[in-house]
């Protein structure tokens, strides 16, 4: 059969398993498709994919695959270059031949259909038998037939191949950027509950006290149980104007996402311009009266927090390299430096880029690389964020 | 089988009869998933109709445990009647309650069930009823019975994708996405809510609906069961056709964020 398209599937990055070939396999032989190649599409689509952000993917393999592959069309292209006059006039309603028509059952129209197909020569309009627009015939399109078949005009074309070929389904997929929803949901990822940390139970246990309180017949059993909490504290450091301005809606999106969901166990938020140096901010203006040392960050915040920086990572190279001036004793000495400290610190951290490594000018694909050399760097897109937020919990 | 074909009040794309068809042959769960408002859980009660089916509804909280679906054992209760000198303590039977799922299977003939919002259980819950929906039959310890499905019932499952569903459980759905009705289709699901509504007002509807579905900064998109209310709220002001795209009257109704309604109260034109 066509074993080779499971496995274009499959290299292509759909998940499909030998459980949806077989019922795909099953379905054809119950004919499902209904012998059609519309229906095959939508069959194999129903059955093999299982997101909707993976049709995109789908259409694009089935498209490669069964291009070459020649397909009965249902209906000639004869035909339906005669059907195409959607301006002609109108035929005569004829309330006799409308009453017959609405008679027929589906499966008569089908079967008369079937037989027309090979019986029509030529261009019929305006008429009650054959296929043709504008008349009184159950077959054809613009006509005044209460009940038949459409063929040609409008919405002719839902062919597989149409289908597959508009690609509607490219803003599913799931490396597109985002709105809030989106984020929240790939933000949830990261969790982990206390119920794989060792905590003591301390949680009253309605159900199992009643449980248990029961099965012992009524002499009261007390339970607790492990308290169930998201533990995970985040420090999420965001670049703040300059390039980044071109992303502020991005990162707004981002900012409400973290900060709404009050999911986490702690969450920090700080903000630096281009590369941190001695000094983070808490607010987005990068207002100095209200700023903090890095080194206090370093001494106050645990190791187990999740370090997120969010940025475009674009800079001169004099930014990120050039030592300060005169650093004080226990502070770092460039930008570089505070960077690897805080790498040092925070076991479990991530960069999330808005944008791709710069194409042009070679200086700041250097700081770029620099910055990727040290932190996992990852697209700030859904995709980008679900790796990301896993390769955080990794332990 | 009977085949699926819409009914009067559920108007359905080709592609999601054909889903529903395919699901019921194989039968395998339908898996349906889509914006909200596009009337997912709709379906299950079209397809019940159309069938002459009793559907049977099962709502997911985020608290439902998949066992509340099989069974309950009231322990409580029987405990109450044993200190209480109830009759019939000894039957456990009496106190064991069936869930929606086990509703389903007991059933004297092929019933509809609609799991509803899957995804706003926990993130365990469909690996755990994946014997159940596989094999249509579960166990019940305290009794020592096996329910089985007399009658494997047609299993419609939503979800708002809030959650991903673990690929285990995919792997035996057959999956369908709503996609957001083009103007055609929302013309004729209009009609199937509105038999009687004016052409002209149906056009200027539609065009300020996907005018302002269209806007990219909009934050909720408005959706089909809005549009639905906007028409009704339209009539019901006996709004004049003419200012319906010029001016959108009852804004409230579509757009339901504050922002959004600023946003299009600037920006409308």
């Amino acid at each position: 059969m066509f074993e080779d398209f499971l496995y274009l599937l499959r290299s292509r990055g759909l998940k499909v398993s030998l459980t949806e070939w077989m019922a795909l396999v099953q379905a054809l032989h119950e004919n499902l498709h209904q012998a059609s190649f519309t229906g095959f599409y939508h069959l194999c689509r129903c059955l093999l994919v299982k997101s909707e952000a993976d049709f995109d993917a789908f259409d694009r393999a089935f498209l490669d695959y069964f291009q070459e592959v020649d397909f009965q069309q249902e209906v000639s292209q004869e035909l339906l270059n005669w059907l195409d006059r959607p301006n002609a006039p109108m035929g005569e309603y004829d309330e006799q031949q409308a009453e017959l028509n609405e008679s027929l059952s589906t499966l008569e129209i089908e079967t008369m259909f079937q037989e027309r197909k090979n019986e029509q020569r030529e261009q019929h309009n305006c008429g009650n038998y054959w296929v043709g627009t504008h008349g009184m015939s159950i077959f054809g399109n613009m006509g005044l037939s209460p009940v038949g078949i459409r063929v040609g005009g409008q919405s002719q074309s839902r062919r597989a191949f149409r289908v597959a070929g508009e690609r509607r389904y490219r803003d599913f997929r799931h490396d597109n950027t985002l709105d809030i929803r989106q984020l929240q949901v790939a933000l949830r990822r990261l969790r982990q509950f206390s119920g794989l940390v060792d905590l003591p139970p301390s949680e009253f246990d309605v159900d199992s006290t009643i449980q248990d309180t029961a099965n012992s017949a009524g002499l009261l059993k007390v339970r607790y149980k492990k308290p169930r909490q998201n533990t995970v504290k985040v420090l999420l450091l965001m670049d703040s104007g300059g390039s980044m301005e071109h992303y502020a809606q991005l990162c707004s999106a981002l900012f409400q996402a973290v900060t709404r969901a009050g999911y986490f166990k702690e969450l920090k938020i700080f903000y630096f311009h281009n590369c941190p140096y001695t000094r983070l901010y808490r607010d987005p203006t990068l207002n100095p009266n209200n700023a903090v040392p890095v080194s206090w960050l370093l001494s106050n915040l645990t190791p187990e927090y999740k370090l997120i920086f969010v940025g475009d990572a674009q800079m001169s190279p004099h930014e990120i390299f050039d030592p300060f001036p005169s650093p004080r004793e226990g502070e770092p000495a460039s930008g570089v430096d505070c960077l690897r400290r805080l790498r040092e610190r925070y076991r479990h951290a991530v960069w999330l880029n808005p944008s791709d490594r710069p194409e042009w000018g070679g200086e700041w694909t250097e700081s770029y690389d620099a910055i990727e050399g040290l932190f996992p760097m990852y697209p700030l897109t859904v995709e980008g964020i679900e790796t990301g937020m896993k390769k955080l919990l990794a332990r | 089988m009977k085949e699926f074909k819409g009914s009067q009040n559920y108007v359905a794309s080709e592609e999601l009869l054909r889903a529903a068809n395919i699901a019921m042959v194989l039968e395998k769960p339908l898996l349906i998933k889509g914006e909200p408002g596009t009337g997912k859980t709709m379906l299950a009660e079209a397809i019940a109709q159309a069938l002459g089916k009793n559907l049977i509804i099962w709502n997911i909280k985020s608290t439902t445990k998949a066992q509340d679906g099989l069974y309950v054992y009231d322990v409580v209760q029987r405990l109450y009647d044993s200190q209480f000198g109830g009759q019939g303590v000894d039957d456990i039977e009496k106190y064991v309650r069936l869930g929606k799922l086990g509703e389903a299977f007991t059933a004297e003939e092929q019933v509809i069930l609609l799991i509803d919002e899957i995804d706003k259980a926990d993130l365990e819950f469909p690996n755990d009823l994946l014997w159940e929906l596989d094999r249509m039959e579960f166990h019940i310890p305290e009794t020592g019975c096996t329910v089985k499905a007399s009658h494997r019932p047609v299993v419609i499952i939503t979800s708002n994708a809030e959650k991903e569903l673990p690929d285990a459980f995919l792997r035996r759905c057959v999956f369908h996405y709503i996609e957001f009705p083009d103007k055609e289709l929302m013309a004729d699901i209009v009609r199937v809510h509105y038999p009687d509504i004016q052409e002209k007002l149906l056009t200027q509807v539609l065009e300020a609906f996907y005018k302002i579905r269209s806007l990219p900064q909009i934050k909720k998109k408005p959706s089909t069961s809005e549009i639905i209310d906007w028409i009704q709220a339209l009539q019901h002001g006996g709004v004049d056709v003419g200012r319906i795209v010029k001016e959108v009257p009852y804004l409230g109704v579509l757009l339901k964020k504050n922002e959004d309604i600023d946003m299009l109260r600037r920006t409308w034109r």
